[in-house]
């Protein structure tokens, strides 16, 4: 209905609801982490703290060149950016799919939250043995492995704020008509939309925490095996150069899932914080 | 023909909100339900919808009971209730998602047109004045022609002005199909202005206390003598309504 509606009629965005256009206040963001930076690089120059150990963020970002220059890094980054992309899917897949069927029916919440509940307070690490074990030590183990981390903040955002939806807008859907599915993705799906993309930013995080975990059963590409390449070969600026790498790669993804997800609450009508 | 049959309504909690209601309304007429706080006037509505089923009696619609909603009933809540993530015309489309496009499109722009907010059909609920937000609540009512129209309180939370605008509006919408309306209000001009038959309840338990056929001309003018002569006969009326029950008046509440 609401495409044909909107595409038939040819309805124009309303003024308010354009998007902002860039200013570049966003580069405010930078200056806590170059100032960090500096403060470190100064640290080690004056000798305030030896950079053996700690190296400082030059030879990082030198250790970075080098190894794009090789086309390791580029390697590395595919290969962990393909397993968090493939366990966010399939996490995200089963959090909704559980998350609305569970906020849905009382029953189904009263059968698996409890059991859930308990599941999500397992660490990451916990499962590692277990996913080699039962998947093998390849590529399915660890995709599984992110889409469980993926999986708990999609699935208790989803069902908790499905049961803060307004009750009155459920009657208008009753008065309406609608079957339970439509009632799901018409009205409660969309009425929880905003705690939704929080928590598949949520989700994406822990599905970044999670790659590494994974990366440690037995991986021979991605930045969690740099990192323990880094470690077993006493480099510490390798380690730290994985780090950066999965902080920058990390802030990306978050801001394109930000972005996207942006044009779909332009009806908000939230709080606009002072400048 | 909507029939009203010896319905009650006894809440989980114990409460009888309404006891023994009767009401038969004809195609097309406008019966106005008035009363105080908690004599069940919302209730009924609520029963007359299909939303809530009563403890005892029936409702019908055509002879067929009404168990659940039905296409043939619409109902136009306190609040305009849209969908925030809708645009208007979406929003006014909800209900006839059954359609095919094309005629979604001609239904959405007619009622749209019919409630003055042609213009607005692609902004967003929030843009919206409260009045407006009600209008597009009417017409996504209206918009699959529903032969029963129940209005619970529709106009209370707006203006004087904005309320006798969209109670003019109102009559206007109601003669393009001539729906059976029920209007719940606790504004009595509002019922005098609007109703064919005002039914006026009591509360605890709540129940019919009397109906009246006001004999005021239409198109009735709120200033006229006669209209407000009725409008203080009607007062007096609510105000005996709303007074706790004498001993012979008591309701044998317990049957129920």
């Amino acid at each position: 209905m609401s495409t044909e509606i909107a595409s038939a009629a040819g309805v124009p965005d309303a003024p308010a609801v354009r998007a902002s256009r860039p200013d570049g206040k966003w580069l405010i963001g930078f200056a806590l982490p170059v100032f960090l930076a500096l403060a470190w690089e100064l640290a080690v120059a004056t000798q305030m703290v030896g950079g053996r150990l700690l190296p400082t963020p030059s030879k990082v970002i030198m250790t970075l060149v080098g190894l794009a220059q090789g086309g390791e890094l580029l390697d590395h980054v595919l290969a962990t950016l393909r397993r968090v992309a493939l366990g966010f899917v399939f996490g995200v897949a089963a959090g909704t799919l559980v998350g609305a069927v569970s906020g849905y029916w009382t029953i189904v919440r009263r059968v698996i939250d409890p059991s859930l509940q308990a599941l999500r307070n397992i660490p990451s690490i916990a499962w590692v043995p277990m996913f080699i074990l039962w998947f093998g030590i390849f590529e399915t183990s660890k995709v599984i492995l992110i889409a469980v981390g993926v999986f708990f903040p999609i699935y208790l955002a989803l069902s908790g704020a499905i049961l803060g939806v307004d009750r009155k807008l459920v009657e208008v859907g009753r008065i309406f008509r609608f079957s339970h599915r439509e009632m799901i993705t018409r009205i409660l799906l969309p009425a929880t939309l905003p705690s939704y993309i929080i928590a598949l930013r949520s989700g994406l995080g822990l599905g970044w925490m999670f790659v590494v975990a994974a990366e440690f059963m037995g991986a021979e590409q991605g930045l969690g095996f740099l990192l323990v390449d880094g470690q077993q070969t006493g480099r510490p600026a390798v380690i730290l150069a994985s780090i950066t790498s999965f902080a920058i790669l990390g802030k990306l993804t978050d801001w394109l899932l930000a972005s996207l997800s942006g044009r779909f609450l332009k009806w908000q009508d939230g709080f606009k914080p002072a400048e | 023909m909507l029939d009203i049959s010896g319905v009650s309504k006894r809440y989980p909690n114990g409460l009888l909100a309404l006891a023994g209601l009767n009401l038969a309304v004809a195609q097309g007429e406008i019966v106005a339900i008035v009363g105080g706080s908690g004599c069940g006037k919302s209730t009924a509505l609520r029963l007359v919808s299909g939303l809530d089923m009563p403890t005892l009696g029936s409702v019908s619609l055509d002879g067929t009971p009404v168990t659940a909603p039905r296409e043939e009933i619409g109902l136009v809540f306190q609040e305009p209730r849209l969908m925030p993530w809708l645009t208007i015309e979406q929003n006014v489309a909800f209900g006839i998602r059954h359609l095919p496009a094309a005629e979604q499109v001609s239904r959405v722009s007619e009622a749209l047109a019919r409630v003055g907010l042609d213009s607005h059909a692609g902004h967003w609920p929030r843009e919206l004045s409260g009045g407006q937000a009600q209008r597009v609540s009417l017409a996504r009512a209206l918009v699959g022609r529903p032969k029963v129209l129940l209005l619970d309180e529709p106009f209370s939370a707006l203006d004087a002005l904005t309320r006798g605008d969209l109670q003019d509006h109102l009559l206007d919408l109601w003669a393009y199909d001539r729906p059976t309306m029920i209007l719940v209000t606790h504004d009595i001009e509002e019922a005098l202005f609007l109703a064919d038959r005002i039914v006026v309840m009591q509360p605890n338990p709540g129940r019919v206390r009397t109906e009246v056929v006001p004999p005021v001309a239409r198109p009735r003018d709120r200033l006229n003598g006669e209209f407000l002569n009725w409008k203080y006969k009607l007062l007096r009326e609510l105000d005996h309504a709303s007074r706790p029950p004498s001993g012979d008046e008591s309701f044998p509440a317990a049957a129920i």
